[in-house]
C-alpha cells in the first residue's frame, strides 16, 4: 500500500466547440481551482510537481512547457511538459510520486482546437516527410485505412460500426458535459455525408475545448484529504512502429501490449470478470471495437454482436463509454485522456447522477493518440486499493 | 583550412546532384485572448495601459491577468497605469534574421511600467534614442499610433522614447 497512488481531486472547465471568451490560461485556471478545492487542498503550495499533457504544433507555441506553471500554481516549481495523452501524464505523476521525492502531484491537459486554424494540415506533420507527406494524403485516411483492414480481418460490419455512434450519442444525453448528443439510426450513420471511405461524417468525433485538472496523492497524504480516494492499479502505455508501411494493422498491438501492461501492475488475470466497465477511445466509430478486442474484453471479431446484444449498453455485461465517450462529448485530441479519468472518477465515487452504473469497483481508460499513431495508453482505476 | 571531403554548392542541390525533400507549413492559429490580455488590448486600443492589481500580494501587473499566479487567487481590480517607465534591460541588435548585417540596429527592451510593482513591465521595442546613450533606468515614455491607426496590438504602442 505505501506505493500507491490516488486521484484525490478533479476540475474540468464545461466543454464547447469553440471559447471565444476565455484564454487557454484561463480555461485551465478555472479546471486548476475546482480541483484543489475537490482534493480539499489547504492551499496550492502543498502541490510538490505538475505534469502538463501538450503538443507544441498544437498550441501553435514553441516549448510550451514554459507557458503552463501561472494558471495551475507551479511557479517556482518542478514542472514539466510531456507530448501524449492525459492519461501518459497521469502515469508520469504515478511514477514521480513512487520515487518518493513528490507526495503531491498535479496532471494538467486542455484543448483548444477551435485556434487550430488548419488542424488536418498539423495532423499531417506526424506523417514522415519523406516517404508519406509527398503523397499529400488527408491524414483520416490512415483511419480508414485502419478501419478497412480491421472490418476485413474481424468480419465485424459497417452496421456495428454505426451502432457504437448510435450508442456513444444516446449516452451522451445523460452527461451534461456532452456537446453531441443525438438520437440516430443505423441508416443515417452510414448515409452521413461521405469522407474516407469505409467512414462517413458521424463515425467521427467532433473537436470540442476544454480544460482537465486533477490532483494525485501519495497513500498517506491521498487518505488525510479526500475520503472517495480512486486508486490508480496499473499503467501501461506502448507506443508500435510509426511506419505505415510495417505496423501491425491486423492485431492493434498499442492497445494490447499496453492493456497487458496495465494488468500486470493491477494483478488482473482476467478483465473480462474483474474489470466492471470502459471508457475506450472512440475517435473513429470503429476503434471501440478495435480496441475492446485489443484490450482482451472480446475476442477477435466478436464485439460487434456483442454491442448489438446490448452488452456495452450502461446496463449490459461490459458498460463502454457510458459517459457518450468522445463521438457523444466530443474529442479534446490529447486531454481526451481527462474526459475518461473523470468518468471514471464519477462512476467509483458513485457521483455519476443519471448514468450511474449499479456496479463501479474497477474501470479501465484507454487512449489511443490519434492518427497516424500507434500509441495507446491503459490505465486501471479502482475503488479500493492494492 | 584544407578539409578532406566532397565540397557541396548551392547548384549542386538545385541541379539535384543531392536528393532533397521540401515542404511548406501550413500551419494557422488564432489564439483566443481571454478575458485579461482581451481587456488589455482594449486598452491600447484606447491609448491606456492596463493593469491588475492583486490586493492578497499587494501587487499590480502588467500585462494584466485575471488570476493572481502567485496567490492563486481571482479578487483582483483593474489599473490604469502610465504610459512611462523606465528601462529594466535592453540589447542592441545588429543582425537580421537572415544573419544580414542592419545598418539601424533593432533596440528591445524590458520596460517597468510606472505604476505598476517593482519587476513588472512589457518587452517591447525603443527609438529616436542613439545605441550608446540607451542605459538601464533611463526614463522612456510611449510613442502611440495615431487613434485612428490603433488596432488593439501590442504594436499599437510604436516604440518608446527617452523621456
Amino acid at each position: 500500500m505505501s506505493n500507491s497512488v490516488a486521484i484525490v481531486g478533479m476540475g474540468y472547465t464545461s466543454p464547447r466547440p469553440l471559447t471565444p471568451e476565455v484564454s487557454y490560461k484561463e480555461m485551465i485556471y478555472e479546471a486548476a481551482i475546482k480541483a484543489y478545492h475537490d482534493a480539499n487542498l489547504p492551499s496550492h503550495k502543498d502541490i510538490d510537481g505538475f505534469v502538463t499533457c501538450a503538443e507544441d504544433f498544437i498550441e501553435g507555441t514553441s516549448i510550451f512547457d514554459e507557458y503552463t506553471p501561472d494558471q495551475l500554481g507551479g511557479v517556482q516549481k518542478p514542472m514539466h511538459t510531456i507530448t501524449g495523452d492525459l492519461l501518459h501524464g497521469i502515469a508520469t505523476a504515478v511514477m514521480n510520486i513512487q520515487t518518493g521525492q513528490q507526495d503531491i502531484v498535479v496532471v494538467e491537459a486542455h484543448s483548444k482546437l477551435s485556434n487550430v486554424k488548419s488542424l488536418d494540415h498539423i495532423t499531417h506533420y506526424a506523417t514522415d516527410p519523406i516517404l508519406t507527406r509527398p503523397l499529400n494524403v488527408n491524414p483520416h485516411a490512415f483511419a480508414a485505412l485502419d478501419m478497412q483492414r480491421f472490418l476485413h480481418v474481424s468480419k465485424n460490419t459497417l452496421k456495428h460500426c454505426a451502432e457504437v455512434v448510435i450508442k456513444n450519442k444516446r449516452n451522451a444525453f445523460k452527461n451534461d458535459l456532452s456537446c453531441h448528443a443525438q438520437n440516430l439510426t443505423v441508416q443515417e450513420v452510414l448515409d452521413s455525408e461521405e469522407t474516407f471511405r469505409p467512414l462517413t461524417h458521424l463515425q467521427k468525433a467532433s473537436p470540442v475545448d476544454g480544460a482537465f485538472v486533477f490532483v494525485l496523492a501519495n497513500a498517506k497524504k491521498a487518505k488525510k484529504l479526500n475520503k472517495k480516494p480512486i486508486w490508480i492499479r496499473g499503467c501501461g502505455w506502448i507506443s508500435d512502429s510509426p511506419s505505415l508501411e510495417t505496423r501491425a494493422w491486423d492485431t492493434c498491438d498499442y492497445a494490447k501490449l499496453s492493456g497487458q501492461m496495465a494488468y500486470r501492475q493491477a494483478k488482473i488475470k482476467n478483465p473480462k470478470t474483474q474489470i466492471d466497465f470502459f471508457e475506450i477511445d472512440d475517435t473513429y466509430a470503429f476503434k471501440e471495437l478495435q480496441h475492446l478486442e485489443a484490450l482482451g474484453i472480446y475476442d477477435k471479431g466478436k464485439s460487434g454482436n456483442a454491442l448489438l446484444n446490448g452488452a456495452l449498453d450502461p446496463d449490459g455485461a461490459m458498460p463502454t463509454n457510458v459517459s457518450g465517450g468522445t463521438l457523444g462529448v466530443g474529442t479534446f485530441h490529447d486531454a481526451s485522456g481527462g474526459l475518461r479519468t473523470v468518468e471514471m472518477i464519477k462512476q467509483l465515487r458513485g457521483e455519476a447522477g443519471p448514468r450511474q452504473l449499479k456496479k463501479a469497483n474497477t474501470g479501465l481508460a484507454f487512449s489511443w493518440r490519434g492518427v497516424p499513431t500507434t500509441s495507446g495508453i491503459t490505465v486501471i482505476y479502482s475503488r479500493k486499493g492494492a | 583550412m584544407n578539409l578532406k571531403g566532397t565540397p557541396l554548392k548551392g547548384k549542386d542541390f538545385e541541379n539535384g546532384h543531392v536528393l532533397t525533400t521540401k515542404s511548406r507549413s501550413n500551419a494557422f492559429y488564432a489564439w483566443d485572448t481571454g478575458q485579461g490580455i482581451g481587456k488589455y488590448l482594449q486598452g491600447l486600443k484606447e491609448g491606456k495601459i492596463l493593469g491588475t492589481y492583486c490586493k492578497k500580494c499587494d501587487r499590480t501587473v502588467v500585462p494584466p491577468r485575471v488570476f493572481c499566479e502567485l496567490c492563486m487567487g481571482s479578487n483582483i481590480e483593474w489599473r490604469v497605469l502610465k504610459d512611462t517607465g523606465r528601462i529594466n534591460t535592453f540589447s542592441i541588435c545588429y543582425v537580421n534574421w537572415d544573419a544580414s548585417r542592419v545598418e539601424h540596429p533593432h533596440l528591445p527592451a524590458v520596460i517597468e511600467i510606472d505604476g505598476a510593482t517593482k519587476g513588472h513591465g512589457i518587452m517591447h521595442v525603443l527609438d529616436e534614442v542613439a545605441p550608446k546613450d540607451i542605459k538601464i533606468g533611463m526614463k522612456v515614455k510611449a510613442v502611440w499610433k495615431r487613434k485612428e491607426e490603433r488596432k488593439g496590438d501590442i504594436t499599437d504602442i510604436q516604440y518608446w522614447k527617452p523621456l
